[in-house]
């Protein structure tokens, strides 16, 4: 039977990884690398980057994070931030991620979905969602969380998983960096109207939470930041309290 | 030397990277005429059967490939490297794969499809590749087709994704993984180390 994933998700900034809440306020948070292995001996089933540094500079830093985070540490990588064509998908895959996430670039151009679909194969390829409430629905945001697409969240997925992406990882900005939890309704919503893993995304405060990410809010995988890299929990705290209820982990 | 054979399919370069970690020799190699020194070879691969043999043809690989394994030389396939010793693939009807084991790849018809995350390995016969791996041991995977050989003797461990399907094939000296050793952290690893030295 196939685990649920605990994912560490490290946003790097110039080289370095760096948490903020709401999207704002960001804080220096460590070295990747040295994190990355750190997480991998925690037991990390898979290690998400993003790249929030807007800049060329911050772009090529990026590649030698992978270069090197992926010579030490053998689970899986996912990268994201700034990847804007099939190209720079090509260079984040050759320099040793596994899957690149899509976000703002994949809203303006769907057709770079079924572009690295069919070049890289729908595993590669992660629909990375910031979603935010809307009345009774959500929207899928872009730049960051700052602009509204327009864009009802769950039909993107929808149509995100049509054009061949291969995995969601759903953020909601509503509860980014709150520890309120995350947002069930919309983690459930979507992920039953999808045939592919959804990653939760944003909120986490508390064991049980994560829980709840996956009993109620039917995510695949959990992603979490902050608690992680302030020391809050480790990937084994996590992985033994949700052992402790049931729930089939690695 | 363990040659990496490079078909323009994924990332192939973690398999290297892997080898390098555990101090091994390997070269990835983009055409035959590089395997001359090789005595190990290793067919990676993400991405579709289809494109997949197209690329083999295209960089004459396949034959070579095809003779290296029916002369029962060390090699291992991994993900696509296994589904491509096949016949046939329901991803690419019409495609014809290598041939080595019969039978065809299938499409998962259950569950949430690619299956990606770490399952669990149920081991059905001692082998090698598997030596210090205890039965259960979770791999890395990440597939929508999985391989249905007609004869199960090949079958060295199965896992369990909606219906029981091959995690391991092995005949003679040709090894075949379903999962992602190179991504499998030390479980991984230590599968790797074990074909490097035992097989």
């Amino acid at each position: 039977m196939l685990a649920i994933r605990i994912i560490p998700c490290l946003d790097v900034d110039n080289g370095r990884v760096v948490k903020g809440v709401k999207f704002r306020e960001i804080r220096d948070a460590g070295d990747p690398v040295e994190l990355a292995a750190m997480y991998n001996r925690q037991g990390a089933d898979e290690l998400t980057f993003l790249d929030i540094g807007a800049s060329y500079q911050s772009r090529e830093i990026m590649i030698d994070v992978v270069e090197r985070v992926s010579s030490e540490v053998f689970i899986p990588l996912t990268v994201g931030g700034g990847i804007r064509e099939v190209s720079d998908m090509r260079r984040i895959l050759n320099a040793g991620a596994d899957k690149v996430a899509l976000c703002t670039a994949a809203i303006k151009n769907p057709s770079l979905l079924a572009e690295g679909a069919e070049i890289f194969g729908s595993q590669c390829i992660v629909l990375s969602i910031d979603a935010k409430r809307h009345g009774d629905s959500w929207r899928a945001y872009i730049n960051g969380g700052r602009i509204d697409s327009g864009i009802d969240a769950i039909e993107w997925a929808r149509q995100g998983e049509k054009l061949g992406a291969g995995e969601i990882l759903l953020n909601s900005i509503d509860m980014d960096g709150t520890k309120k939890g995350y947002d069930l309704e919309l983690n459930r919503t979507l992920s039953e109207q999808v045939n592919i893993p959804v990653i939760a995304s944003g909120g986490a405060g508390t064991l049980e939470q994560m829980y709840d990410a996956i009993q109620m809010g039917k995510a695949d995988a959990v992603l979490l930041a902050s608690l992680l890299h302030y020391g809050e929990f480790t990937v084994k705290d996590i992985k033994n309290y949700l052992k402790a209820k049931g729930v089939r982990i690695r | 030397m363990i040659a990496i054979i490079d078909y323009r399919a994924g990332n192939l370069k973690s398999v290297k990277k892997a080898f390098d970690f555990l101090g091994v020799d390997s070269k990835v190699v983009a055409s035959p005429d590089e395997l001359i020194d090789v005595d190990k070879l290793v067919l990676p691969g993400v991405g579709a059967f289809g494109a997949a043999l197209e690329k083999l043809h295209q960089l004459n690989f396949f034959q070579f490939v095809q003779q290296w394994i029916q002369q029962d030389k060390p090699f291992l396939g991994i993900c696509l490297g296994m589904q491509l010793l096949m016949e046939g693939s329901a991803e690419s009807p019409g495609a014809h794969g290598l041939g080595f084991i019969q039978g065809k790849c299938l499409r998962f018809d259950r569950g949430k499809v690619p299956q990606i995350g770490w399952n669990q390995i149920i081991i059905k016969g001692k082998s090698n590749l598997l030596h210090g791996i205890e039965d259960r041991t979770y791999f890395y995977f990440l597939h929508s087709y999985f391989v249905q050989p007609d004869d199960e003797s090949c079958i060295s461990a199965t896992a369990e994704y909606g219906v029981n399907y091959p995690a391991i094939l092995k005949q003679g000296n040709v090894y075949a993984v379903q999962f992602h050793p190179e991504k499998s952290s030390d479980a991984g690893l230590k599968l790797l180390k074990n074909w490097i030295e035992k097989c």
